[in-house]
C-alpha cells in the first residue's frame, strides 16, 4: 500500500464526527499541518477495536502542528509545535 | 472517601475473574501470564538511560538511534516488539515532550511502568495546550529561544526523548553518564544530571 502523502507536504485532518474507539484526537480535526513522517503501514484501530482480525491496513503518519494553529491563544513562541501520528483515512490534501 | 477506596478492589476482582475465564477457556495459561508480568517488573528507566549514554559516546550509534529506534536498541539486545521507537533528541535550540493525550501510551520496553502523573488527565490535557507552563512546573526552565517540540503518542509509534548531555560530565564513563540519566529526562520533564 503506497502512502498517499510524502514528508513536507501539506495536509488537512477530517472534521468530522466519529463513534467508536478512535485514535484521531479531536484537537486536531480540521487543523492543518505538515507531515513530518511516514511510520509505515499499519492495521486500522478502529476496526481493530471493533474485533476485526482482517482489518484494513492503513499508513501511519506523523503530522507537525503549529501551537497557534491548534490553539489560537497559544502564547509561547510561533515555532512551538505538536506532532501526532495520524492514519491516512483522517486526512486529506491541504494545498 | 469510601469511593475512592472500593474503586480499585472491585477493578481487582474484575481483573481475577477475567483472567480466570480466560485461562479455562485455553486463551492463555497461567505460566504466560507470570511470565509476562515477570517480563515488565523486569523493565526499568536503567534500560533507556543505557541507550541514552551509548547515544552520547558512540555518534554513529546515535545517527542509527535517531534513524530507526527499534533496530538500534535491537543492537543494546533491547527488543520493543510490533512498536516502533522514536527517538527525538534535545539540542539547544529544541526540547522535546512526550505525552500521550488518549490513554497512557508509554515506552514500556524502555522506561517500564509508567507513573501516575503521566496518566493523569491534567498531564494529559495540558501538555500539547501550555507545554512551557507544564515544564516550569516540572522545574524546567528553557532558553526563551529554545523551540518546544510535542509529541502526542496517538498510534503505534512509542517515544524516547535523547537529553543533551549534561556540562560537567566531559570526564566520565559511559556507565557514571547512564547514572544522570533519570526516567523524566526522557519523557521530556527533565534534564539530564537534574
Amino acid at each position: 500500500m503506497n502512502p498517499r502523502f510524502a514528508p513536507g507536504q501539506a495536509v488537512v485532518v477530517a472534521a468530522r464526527e466519529s463513534a467508536g474507539h478512535v485514535r484521531t484526537p479531536r484537537y486536531v480535526r480540521g487543523k492543518r499541518g505538515v507531515v513530518e513522517r511516514v511510520c509505515g503501514v499499519f492495521r486500522n484501530p478502529e476496526e481493530l477495536a471493533a474485533g476485526n482480525r482482517d482489518a484494513t491496513r492503513q499508513p501511519l503518519y506523523r503530522v507537525r502542528f503549529a501551537q497557534r494553529e491548534l490553539w489560537p491563544a497559544y502564547a509561547g513562541p510561533t515555532g512551538d509545535t505538536v506532532d501526532v501520528e495520524l492514519y491516512e483515512h483522517w486526512l486529506e490534501d491541504g494545498r | 472517601m469510601s469511593a475512592t477506596h472500593d474503586a480499585p478492589r472491585n477493578f481487582e476482582m474484575l481483573e481475577r475473574a477475567f483472567r480466570e475465564l480466560l485461562i479455562e477457556a485455553g486463551v492463555v495459561t497461567d505460566a504466560e501470564i507470570d511470565a509476562r508480568v515477570e517480563y515488565m517488573h523486569a523493565r526499568t528507566p536503567a534500560l533507556g538511560a543505557k541507550v541514552v549514554a551509548r547515544a552520547w559516546f558512540d555518534p554513529a550509534f546515535k545517527a542509527r538511534l535517531l534513524a530507526d529506534g527499534s533496530a538500534a536498541v535491537r543492537e543494546l539486545g533491547i527488543e520493543v516488539g510490533a512498536l516502533k521507537l522514536v527517538v527525538v533528541e534535545n539540542t539547544p535550540e529544541v526540547h522535546n515532550l512526550i505525552v500521550c493525550t488518549l490513554c497512557s501510551c508509554y515506552p514500556r520496553m524502555l522506561l517500564g511502568m509508567a507513573p501516575d502523573w503521566y496518566k493523569s488527565i491534567a498531564y494529559r490535557s495540558r501538555a500539547v495546550r501550555e507545554p512551557r507552563a507544564v515544564l516550569e512546573e516540572f522545574g524546567v526552565r528553557l532558553d526563551p529561544g529554545t523551540t518546544v517540540r510535542v509529541h502526542d503518542s496517538t498510534a503505534d509509534m512509542r517515544y524516547l526523548v535523547l537529553p543533551e548531555r549534561p556540562r560537567g560530565s566531559e570526564g566520565l564513563t559511559e556507565a557514571e553518564c547512564a547514572a544522570l540519566v533519570g526516567r523524566d529526562a526522557m519523557i521530556g520533564t527533565a534534564l539530564a544530571g537534574a
